[in-house]
This record gives C-alpha cells, structure tokens and sequence, in this order.
C-alpha cells in the first residue's frame, strides 16, 4: 500500500529534490538528449550547424564489419559472464546455506573479489594469466601457444571473461544467500520430514524458491555485461579491445570511436542502438521468463 | 534439525574449500608476487610463497606511478562522492516519500529511468556537459537566438570529477526502501509534537537512518574509488590522476625489464583501500548492496 | 478543556466515500468512547479532528474555533496512537519532553516537566531507557506521558489498549479513567471494544458503515439500543434477534411453534408490519416445563459468573444466561420466558429501533381492542 504522505507543503519537496533533480537533469537527462539529437546528425568537419541526416548514421555503422564483430564479442561475453557467475554464486550459496561449521568464513572471502575494481583486477590476470608465467606457462610448455591471450582474440576474450566471472561471483553470491536466508526454515524442515536428502531439498525446494532472485540476477548481470562499468574498464586495461578486435565490446568501441575517432554521431548511433538492445533483452525477460518464476 | 548426511558434508566443504581456492588464490599471487624479487616472480613454476621484497617494490610502484598525489585525489574523489550521495539522496528520498504532492511521482520516475542507462553509453554527452557546464542553458538560448558568454569548465577539478557520479538512482532508493518501512504514525506523532517537516527530517529520518547511512557509505566508497573511465577522460592535469589511471603507468614497459613484482605491488595499493573497507564493514555493505536494489 | 463540534463532516478517500455527514457535540471535560467494528471510519474522524487528515466537507470547530485549517500543532491536541508510535532512537525523557523541545521550553523547566509526568504515569525510573527495552504497557505509558505533558485542550486516543494483553488491558482502563478525572480534559477515545466502551465512557458513539448509530450514555444505549445494529453490537453476548410478525388477537409473536406474548398495547400498534423483536440473553429466563419456549440445548458456556446456554429457536441462534448453578447440559430441553416487558422491537426494513407509544396512537382504544383477546403460553 501506499505510505500515507504526511507532510503537504508543495515548495518543501521541490527544494529538498532540487540539488539531485538539477545533477540528474544536467548530467544524465541532458545527455541522453544529446545522445539522441547526435545520432540524427552530422556535424561538418569544419564547424557549422549539425545537419540532420536521418538514418545515415545508423546505416553506417550497421554497415561496418567491425560493428558486428563488436556486437558479437558483447553477446558472448554478455552471455557466457553472467551464466558462470550466476552458477557459481548458486552453487556457493547453496553450500554456505548449509550452515556448516566455518561457513562464515568462507562467506566472508567470498564477497572480497567485488570490491576490487575491474581495471585493478585485471592487471592482476595480466599477470597470472600471460603466456609467459605461472600456471599458463606449464600449459604452454605442452605445446607453443596453447594459451596466448596477446595472439589469439578468443584467448584475450576468454581472459576478460574469466576476470568478469572472478568479480562479479561475489555479488551474485550476496544476493543468493540473502534470498537462500529468506526461505522460510521450516520449508526445508517439511521437505525433510518428506525424506529428502540435501542435494533433493537443494534441486526442489531452494532453487525453485529462488527464481525471483535468479531472476533478477539474470537482468542486472546482462545489463552489466553489455554496459557496465566493469565491462568497459576490464577491456581498456587488460586488452585495449585486441587482439585484432578480438575482445572489442560494443561499449569498448562507442568510447574509443568518439574519443580516438572523434566520430560523435557514430558512436551516438551505436549507443542508440546499444540502449535499444537493452531494453529489448530486459523486455524479453520480463515477459518470457518471469512467467515461469514462482512469486511467494 | 539433527541430521547425519556425512557425505553431503563432505562434498559441501569441497565446494566451499574449492570456491576459495578460486576466488581468493588470485589475491594470494598477488600478495606473493608482489613479495618477490624480479627473478623469483617470473619462475616458472610460480612460486606461492611470499618473501619479504613488499615494501621495496611497493617504493618502487610508489615513485614509478606517482601513486602519492593519486592516492591523495582518490581519497578525495571518494570521499566527495560519498558524501554527496549519503546527503543528496537522503534530501530527494524524503521529498518523494513524505509529501503529499502530484510532483512526488515526477521525482520517482526522473531519478528512477537513471538505473537504466550507465555513464558509458553517454559519456561524451556527458563529457561535453563538463567541459562547459553552460552549454544546455546556451543551447536552450540558442535555440531562441540568444547567446551569452559565460563558461564554466569542470575539467580537471574535484567537482567534474564527483558530479556526474552523484548524479544517479543508487542511494536515493536505498533510502527510500528505508523510509516506506518506518510507521505512519512516526511522522504523525511527531507532528502532533509540533514539529514541521524539516524538524522530522533532522531530529528523527537522519538518526533514524544510521545503519543505513553506514551501508551506503560503504557501496558508495568503493563505487567512487574504482571509477575508471570518467576520471580517464576528465582529467589531463596529472594533478588531478587518481589511483586507477596509474594502473597502466604501472606496467612493465613492453621491451623494458619484466619487473611484474612491482607492478602487482602497486596493484595491490589500488586494490587495498575498497577491499580493507568491504573486509571490515562487510556486514554494511552486503546490507547497503541488497538494499539499494528496488 | 474544550468542547468539540462536529457539523455535517463528510470525508472521502478518492471517489470512495468513508464518512457520510457526521454530527456530533462533546462537552467540555467528557469523556467521549467512539465505539464500532474496525473499518467503520472511527480512526478516520479521530485523525480529523487530530488534523492529520483532511475534512472533505463540513466543519470542527474546537472551543468554538472551526480547526479545518489548521496544523495539529494549533489545535491543542495531543494523540495516543494505537501502536504509540515512540521515537526509536530517543530515550524515554527525550520522547516525552520532544514536544517541549520543538516548542524552545528551557531545558530546566523541560526536565522539571519531564520527571513530574513521568512520575504520574510510573515511568521515573526508566527516564534513561529506549523504547526497545520496554515492556508492552510501559510504551503505552510513554504515549500517554507524551500526550500528557503538552497540558492539552483535547486528548485523543486511538485504539491505545489494543495491543496489550487482557490483564494490563483492565489496569490501563482503570488508570486512563483515574487520569481523566485528574487532568479532566476532554477525551475522545476510539475502540472496537464494547466492554472498553461501556466502562470508560460518559458519552458513547456507536458509529457503523461511516455513520453514527446512537449517541447516549452507555446504560441508555444498552437499554435502548437504536438499532439492530446498536443491540446486537452491545452487550455479550449479543442480543437474540428475529425478524416475525406480529398477531394482534392473541397479542403475540410467533417463534418456532411457540408464541410468546407481547403487551396488547404494543401488538395492537404494530399489526400488520412485519418487526424484528430482540431480547438480551440475561433477561431470558428458565421457566417450569410446559411454560414458555421450548429449547434443546446445543452447548452450555460456562462463565464463572453464571452460564450460557446456547440453542436453536426457529432456524436462528439464541443464547440464554442463567446463573451458575442452573442444571442445564447439553442435550436437555429447558423451558425460556421471555418477558414481554424486556422485548425490543425494530423495524425489519430499516432495522430501527420502534418507540413506544407510537405518535399518534389511541391508548384507550387500543386496550379496548386488545384486553379482549389476551391469551398466553403455547399453542398446541
Ligand atoms: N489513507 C486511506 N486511503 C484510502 N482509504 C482509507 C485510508 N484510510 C482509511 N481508509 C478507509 O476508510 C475506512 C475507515 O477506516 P478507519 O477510519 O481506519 O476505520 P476504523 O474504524 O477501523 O478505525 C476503511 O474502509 C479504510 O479502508
Ligand atoms: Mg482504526
């Protein structure tokens, strides 16, 4: 239900709202309007008004091979991250819930990887994964570049995958435990009483109840994927969106195109696009997915 | 509930010891890594075994990377954004939950469509705002064919750098999940006491929200720490660089020495500040991340 | 003290209408029980005159001063919220002297004030303590002593026992009407409970649907209940009710096969319509075997005090008190009289109550008519 507001002053709020409502309209509602406006025009080379061109900017990005080759490094890591992020945070969930003794202090290392910055992580992959040293270079001992990140873009692209998947566990680990603790105890009892072993009440009780929260998980951990600040940060500092494009996110390449290519309509094209993908993809969830998701 | 499932048990702590292997044996290469000589880091096999080199490489990223004037501005960055926010969103949070006017519903949808759409997708918007914080009231003008000369540039100062950042949904609907929970009757005693909304704001809503405070200082911490992209385009002035626009100077240069144990000892300054915070506070900032989620 | 007038009050919330014109008039220095079931816009007039909701039409004026406008804070109330409604974060003191505190009373004369009220509530020494270390009835003192020590014109309380438990529920009736007579400002005190109502009011409110039912003192109201609604709410347990119609020559009404007899005077009035007759449980009694109403007996309650039988006559539930040492138990038969004189009589369609004598009605005539036909006890 509503709350009843009680106060009833009409300039109170408008004041107490202003300073946010002017950061938002300056730096958020401005630009996205920019964002819009520059998509729709060219600005000649040398100074002028911008011209309106209709499609022609989206027309040319959608005619750029690199464009799509962008759009599908974003689908797969937009995809593969999330799911092993979500799998392991379930899996390390379901184990913590069990309430064993010391899970508390495996708890408390779980949720660490998430406070490190995905730039900073990421210089850390550098090291412990490049070609040359620990782990990988016994791998490559086997045979010469089984695992070259700096040659092969599907290697650079696994490694930015992997360091997305190393930080964000910890954050899909923190909301499934908190709806694993939101389960009301007794269910599990009852499945008990039922004769349900652990692994049975985990597959038929616990998971089935945590469809909202998986729910969720899936749209945040896509949306991040596709646009998050991590996405963008892992990219730059790990791979700079090589090898040969290989890791080339489509964030990635809207930064680099306006601020290396100074292509401002280019990339407003693509961010346009980009938003509507999002939108799209969160569109789809809703609709299909959370059908099928069982709502206390 | 007794129960004897010891096989259960068993594959549980496996899980669980394997979990931490994952997720933490990267830290301890790090921690390692960052402990040793030159020669010791790049062994193959890598050797897990921290030696005792830290604060020599650490000196040596300290002086590489200039991570002292970066340090100073990313407290400040930090800091600056944490504060704005833990303010800003309490003040807009209290409009739209506890006044009744039409406007309340205006706030809610302004600040909540923010959520959706990240910095990145319009940063050079956003950029362009910075650089001349007039620029909408002069397009606005222009539009009508008017012109006017004043200018303001947020480039390489703390304000460009933290606006932008306090201006999104975050905080703001932590709050108010907070405040749709306290009773009706809370505001109502109060003003039966004679006090106004402005004397409920201050004497009951900000005690009242400590812990909450608590929880969103500390997700806010660590946001503002670990911008990267925004301060990269912010700033030129390297009196303004923070900690994460030294990571790259850390590098081992490409055709230089291979010096990795000082690279990840100037990694794990950067690292350290968000991570001691989450370590300690951990209890405020799962509870300030749950909550903030609608 | 302050009297309190209430002209044709309507509130809606939206389009949906709550209250429905109220009018009401409290004394100065009454205490006034608003009694009805939950839902029926009692807390919705309380929070009116409080301010803290808005009057949709008409007016309340307190001592004389029509209040639509202003704040609570203008109005000299004070309120008791049901859940009391503490400050959290305060100390007993703090929530107490809050109220003086946002007034700028200085801080000696605030801790002289706070100590005196707390010490009529009990509270002195838990001065220092949070809400959240104390028990269920010290929090409903903190509400009372926060309401208390503003001194004002007008107390209102919201369903404050409610939460309590059946005991401490006794002990505060008793002190809050103690205090009344201390302080002997005007009090309106909202329940949905009759026995509440019943024994801390001067005045009572039977309020339904977003309307006054009755307005009296409680005896009269439980006397003469003005309606259905009134006579089955008050009393426990509630009066038998039974919707029949009455036959003039034998001056009686029908119940199963039995026809119980009425005052002539009262059938010749009402023939031809169509009534519903009530009488308490208590005023029934048990008769010797052959008089009055057959009943088996579905179950006995048992009160202490007395007992309950609980029947079945003519398709409806009826309930019988007798003393504690009847010999009733479940199965028997046992013989009720019902006194013609504790009958209540209401009307089906309205279900309000029909006063005796009816204007206009001949007495003599109508005992003439009626003497003639007078029959009582069981027809075969
Ligand atoms: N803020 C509100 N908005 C809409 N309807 C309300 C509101 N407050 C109360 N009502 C409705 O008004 C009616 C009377 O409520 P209330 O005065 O609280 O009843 P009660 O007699 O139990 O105290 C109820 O039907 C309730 O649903
Ligand atoms: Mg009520």
């Amino acid at each position: 239900m509503e709350k009843r507001a009680v106060f009833k002053s009409w300039w109170l709020p408008v004041l107490f709202a202003l300073p946010q409502l002017v950061l938002i309209l300056l730096f958020f509602y401005w630009p996205v309007a920019a964002v819009v406006n520059w998509a729709f025009t060219l600005e000649p080379p040398f100074g002028g008004a911008a011209e309106f061109v209709g499609f022609a900017n989206f027309k040319e990005a959608l005619s750029d091979p690199f464009y799509w080759n962008s759009v599908v490094v974003s689908l797969i890591f937009a995809t593969v991250g999330p799911f092993f992020c979500i799998f392991i945070g379930l899996t390390l969930a379901l184990a913590v819930d069990r309430q064993l003794p010391g899970s508390g202090f495996f708890r408390f290392f779980y949720i660490l990887p998430f406070a490190i910055a995905g730039p900073a992580a990421g210089m850390a992959f550098r090291f412990i994964l490049s070609p040359e040293r620990g782990l990988a270079a016994s791998i490559n001992a086997l045979s010469p570049d089984l695992w070259n990140p700096a040659k092969y873009g599907s290697h650079a692209l696994a490694l930015v995958i992997i360091i997305f998947i190393w930080k964000w566990s910890g954050y899909t680990f923190i909301f499934l435990l908190a709806g694993l603790q939101s389960v009301p105890r007794a269910l599990g009892e009852a499945a008990a009483m039922d004769g349900a072993g652990p692994f049975r009440r985990a597959i038929d009780v616990q998971v089935p109840l945590l469809a909202p929260t998986l729910f969720f998980l899936l749209v945040t951990m896509m949306t991040e994927g596709f646009v998050g600040a991590d996405t963008f940060g892992i990219v730059h500092s790990v791979t700079g969106g090589g090898p040969n494009h290989g890791t080339e996110v489509m964030v990635y390449r809207i930064v680099d195109e306006a601020f290396q290519g100074l292509n401002y309509s280019g990339a407003s094209a693509q961010s346009i696009i980009l938003i509507g993908l999002i939108m799209v993809f969160t569109f789809i969830q809703f609709r299909f997915i959370e059908k099928r998701v069982h709502y206390k | 509930m007794i129960q004897r499932t010891p096989y259960a048990d068993a594959f549980t702590y496996a899980i669980m010891v394997i979990g931490f292997l994952l997720l933490l044996g990267p830290f301890l290469v790090v921690l390692a890594g960052a402990s040793q000589t030159m020669p010791q880091v790049n062994a193959v096999p890598f050797s897990f075994l921290p030696q005792g080199e830290f604060m020599k490489n650490a000196s040596a990223a300290w002086a590489r990377a200039d991570l002292g004037t970066a340090m100073t501005n990313s407290l400040i960055m930090a800091a600056l954004v944490t504060a704005g926010k833990v303010a800003l969103s309490a003040c807009t949070a209290f409009a739209i939950v506890f006044f009744r006017t039409p406007l309340k519903h205006v706030f809610f949808w302004s600040v909540f469509i923010t959520l959706m759409l990240p910095l990145e997708v319009r940063v050079v918007p956003t950029y362009a705002v910075a650089a001349d914080l007039f620029q909408p009231i002069k397009s606005i003008l222009g539009f009508f064919g008017l012109e006017i000369g004043i200018e303001w540039n947020l480039l390489n100062s703390y304000a460009g750098l933290t606006l932008p950042l306090i201006a999104t949904a975050t905080g703001t609907f932590l709050y108010r999940q907070f405040f749709m929970t306290l009773p009706d009757e809370l505001a109502e005693a109060a003003r039966m006491d004679g006090s106004g909304s402005v004397r409920f704001f201050f004497d009951m809503l900000l005690p009242l929200s400590r812990t909450n405070m608590l929880a969103l200082t500390t997700i806010m911490f660590v946001y503002g720490w670990n911008q990267y992209l925004w301060p990269l385009l912010m700033v030129t002035d390297p009196s303004y660089k923070t900690l994460m626009m030294s990571l790259l100077a850390l590098l081992p240069s490409d055709n230089g020495i291979p010096d990795w144990n000082v690279t990840l000892a100037g990694s794990l300054i950067i690292m350290a500040p968000p991570v001691i915070v989450v370590a300690v506070l951990q209890r405020w900032f799962v509870r300030g991340l749950v909550s903030s989620e609608k | 003290m302050a009297d309190i007038q209430i002209r044709a009050v309507r509130k809606s919330y939206g389009k949906t209408p709550t209250l429905h014109g109220i009018d009401l008039s409290f004394d100065s220095g009454e205490f006034v029980v608003i009694l009805g079931p939950s839902g029926c816009g009692k807390s919705t007039l309380l929070r009116m005159i409080a301010g803290l909701e808005d009057i949709t039409a008409g007016e309340i004026a307190i001592d004389g001063r029509v209040v639509n406008k202003l704040e609570p804070r203008e109005r000299g109330c004070a309120m008791v919220f049901q859940n009391y409604a503490l400050y959290p974060h305060m100390t007993v003191a703090g929530n107490i002297g809050y109220a003086l505190k946002v007034a700028g009373v200085a801080k000696a004369e605030r801790e002289r004030r706070i100590a005196e009220t707390a010490k009529i509530v009990g509270l002195q020494d838990y001065l220092e303590r949070r809400p959240a270390a104390l028990s269920g009835g010290q929090r409903q003192r903190v509400a009372m002593a926060r309401a208390i020590i503003r001194e004002p014109k007008v107390f209102l309380f919201d369903e404050p026992l409610s939460n309590l438990d059946a005991k401490l529920r006794v002990t505060m009736r008793a002190e809050i009407r103690k205090l009344h007579q201390r302080l002997s400002a005007t009090s309106v005190f909202v329940t949905h409970d009759q026995v509440e109502a019943m024994t801390l009011a001067d005045r009572l409110v039977v309020m339904n649907r977003g309307h006054v039912e009755q307005v009296g003192r409680p005896l009269d109201i439980y006397h003469r209940p003005a309606s259905t609604f009134v006579a089955s709410f008050i009393g426990a347990p509630a009066m038998n009710l039974f919707t029949t119609r009455i036959e003039v020559e034998t001056a009686t009404v029908r119940l199963d096969g039995a026809a119980i007899a009425i005052d002539p005077l009262v059938a010749h009035a009402l023939r031809g319509r169509e009534v519903i007759v009530g009488i308490r449980p208590e005023q029934c009694r048990l008769t010797t075997e052959g008089k009055g109403l057959p009943a088996r007996i579905d179950f006995v309650e048992e009160l202490g005090v007395g007992r309950v039988i609980h029947c079945e006559i003519a398709g409806e539930a009826f309930a019988a008190a007798v003393a504690e040492d009847a010999d009733v138990s479940a199965g028997d038969t046992v013989w009720l009289s019902l006194p013609p004189e504790q009958l209540h009589f209401f009307d089906a369609e309205t279900g309000r109550r029909i006063e005796f004598p009816l204007p206009g009605t001949d007495i003599a005539a109508a005992r003439g008519s009626a003497s003639t036909t007078q029959h009582t006890g069981v027809l075969s």
